[in-house]
């Protein structure tokens, strides 16, 4: 016989008490484990969505460029003193210390050149990375084939010049055959012939150069300042910028929601503990003459503490475990309404089994159930025992 | 020197014009291994005598001893050790934990005890066959009858072995056959060197004992059976 099996029996006998102590507990740690495990595969979520958004960090020539333009009339601008980018150092970005959230590196060489006696932008790049810096991208026909001098053509320059799928283009004397054409985007890249990059180094006539390089690495945790800042040391002739407007409005209403959650968390676990306290003091109140008869045969207040606060703890252990159950479900439920709309709420949004969630939930559970036990604990452990005794 | 001694011992319940003394400056001796009976009227303060020579109600004034040791001197928590290695307590209703097995229930004085589980048990069994009731060590105080939740609660009392036994009107609920069985085991207790102090209303329980503290109104006054053996009070 010890004081545990005297708490196990007295949770035994008391069903109904000890179930609303568990209830308690146990919504206050489901809450809080749902709203953490939910923040946490939305931030997850969109994450990986802003992956989809392509390049976020942008390396171009240091130049000292003067703008000219004013009252929003563009002028034109004056650059001298450009740093040259040559390709081979894009190599390096491969070694900074955050390489492993480097999802893809895109040089690119710009350049205009004649096309049907008609101006026209040239882009070289590799197409091997475009899935990941160009996600968007739709196009008829298909990428310019690797040992193939071929061309993708901007909806619009594909217009303008004439072009179809199938049809050679001279530029520059060099010909080349249209492999496919860009739905539009909206973007620049509807005025833009593409290429390999070798070939756009050839008929540019800048071998092993590159105008500007794209790189997409936006990740769980990203830390993009610090990417940024990493790549600049190794690229000291550089400019290198971080296309941060998205991330970070994306960042800032997560991270709106991840307080609001917090709060919201921290209120349902406080009204979790109340439940426990008054649960617990109720119970206190009732055992008075049974504490008086443990008191009268030699235990001590320590002893009777013990009786209360390992009877909490067993509800706080299975409400931890329960909590982190029922938790994890309601935010699977939850995703199918938040995490998408549509036919694709909730696909694709996983909620991974966090041993460290699992570990919080159960020790919050075990926190707040002993907390809120501490004081009826103590109360049950200063009562008078000649006191006790009388309410036999 | 007496092995119990009450030196000038007065309770008060209340404070000012509330204030009422239930036990009023009292002084007696019990040697070690008397059977004492304290008898009394309602309210003449025999319960509270018996809270307090329990070390469970601290009187206004006076010292209570055992073996030597000023028990009131001692903190709560030492108290409680006093409590657990000196007496065994007998209630009125026995007051058996209604979620406990009879074992368990006397088991429970040794619950704070370091020791083998085997070894409490053990102690358990032998204060159970003590009391005749090794059989029902499995039940639980509802399925036994009143006589043998008595028989528990005395088993519970002496299972530590104290060498003193409280009891509160021990046979206050039982039939004239199971007090008789009662006293008689109390009887051998005693016989076997435990000091017994027993409240209780029945004569013919305390015909039982060697000496009779009769209370009124807080104090003792002479027990007609034996003049010699009463102890004078001294009124404050």
């Amino acid at each position: 016989m010890t004081l545990g099996d005297i708490a196990l029996r007295n949770l035994r006998r008391r069903k109904s008490k000890a179930a609303f102590v568990l209830i308690g507990l146990t919504i206050g740690v489901s809450a809080v484990v749902a709203f953490i495990s939910l923040v946490e595969a939305l931030t997850h979520n969109i994450n990986n969505k802003l992956e989809e958004y392509g390049a976020n960090i942008l390396i171009v020539p240091k130049t000292e460029n003067l703008p000219m333009s004013y009252g929003g009339l563009s002028l034109g601008g004056v650059l001298f003193d450009m740093k040259e980018i040559h390709e081979e150092e894009l190599a390096k970005i491969r070694e900074i210390e955050n390489a492993q959230n480097v999802a893809a590196v895109g040089p690119m060489l710009l350049g205009a050149v004649e096309v049907e006696s008609r101006k026209a932008v040239l882009a070289g790049m590799d197409f091997k990375s475009i899935y990941q810096l160009r996600p968007w991208w739709k196009f008829q026909g298909r990428l310019p084939d690797a040992d193939q001098d071929g061309v993708l053509a901007g909806m619009e320059a594909a217009r303008v010049l004439g072009l179809d799928v199938g049809k050679s283009v001279a530029m520059n004397g060099r010909r080349l055959v249209v492999s496919g054409i860009l739905d539009a985007t909206g973007s620049q890249d509807d005025h833009i012939l593409f290429t390999h990059l070798a070939t756009a180094q050839s008929i540019l006539h800048k071998e092993g150069r590159i105008s500007l390089a794209e790189v997409a690495a936006l990740c769980a945790g990203c830390p993009i300042e610090e990417m940024v800042r990493q790549i600049s040391e190794i690229l000291p002739e550089a400019n290198v910028m971080a296309i941060k407007q998205v991330v970070e409005g994306r960042m800032e209403t997560l991270n709106h929601f991840r307080k609001a959650s917090y709060g919201l968390s921290a209120i349902v676990a406080l009204v979790g503990a109340l439940v426990v306290l008054v649960t617990m003091m109720g119970s206190v109140r009732e055992r008075t003459a049974e504490i008086g008869i443990f008191r009268a045969v030699g235990f001590r207040s320590g002893h009777v503490m013990k009786i209360i606060l390992l009877e909490a703890g067993i509800v706080s252990v299975l409400a931890g475990i329960m909590g982190y159950l029922i938790g994890i479900g309601a935010t699977k439920i939850a995703l199918l309404f938040f995490a998408g709309e549509g036919a694709h709420a909730g696909h694709g949004v996983e909620v991974p089994f966090d041993p460290w969630l699992a570990g919080a939930a159960l020790a919050l559970a075990i926190l707040l159930g002993l907390a809120a036990s501490f004081y009826p604990a103590r109360v049950a452990a200063r009562l008078d025992p000649c006191e006790a005794l009388r309410t036999l | 020197m007496s092995y119990i001694r009450i030196d000038n011992l007065t309770k008060q319940y209340g404070e000012g014009e509330a204030a009422v003394l239930a036990i009023r400056n009292m002084n007696f001796g019990i040697a070690s291994g008397e059977l004492i009976a304290i008898m009394g009227e309602s309210g003449s303060g025999k319960s509270t005598l018996l809270t307090v020579m329990g070390a469970l109600n601290s009187p206004a004034s006076g010292k209570y001893w055992v073996d030597q040791i000023d028990v009131y001197a001692l903190g709560h928590e030492e108290r409680a050790d006093f409590r657990r290695n000196y007496l065994g307590f007998v209630f009125q209703s026995f007051h058996l934990i209604p979620y406990l097995n009879v074992r368990e229930n006397v088991m429970l004085p040794l619950t704070p005890v370091k020791a083998k589980k085997g070894e409490k048990r053990a102690m358990a069994d032998d204060a159970l066959r003590r009391v005749g009731l090794a059989s029902k060590a499995g039940r639980l105080p509802g399925q036994i009858s009143g006589g043998e939740q008595e028989r528990v609660a005395i088993a519970r009392a002496l299972v530590n072995r104290p060498p003193i036994l409280l009891a509160d009107e021990p046979t206050g609920n039982l039939d004239t056959k199971t007090t008789r069985e009662i006293m008689d085991l109390l009887k051998a207790l005693n016989s076997d060197g435990m000091t017994i102090i027993m409240v209780t209303h029945n004569p013919e329980c305390a015909k039982y004992a060697g000496r009779i503290l009769r209370l009124s109104d807080g104090l003792l006054v002479p027990d007609h059976r034996d003049e010699e053996t009463w102890v004078l009070c001294r009124p404050a």
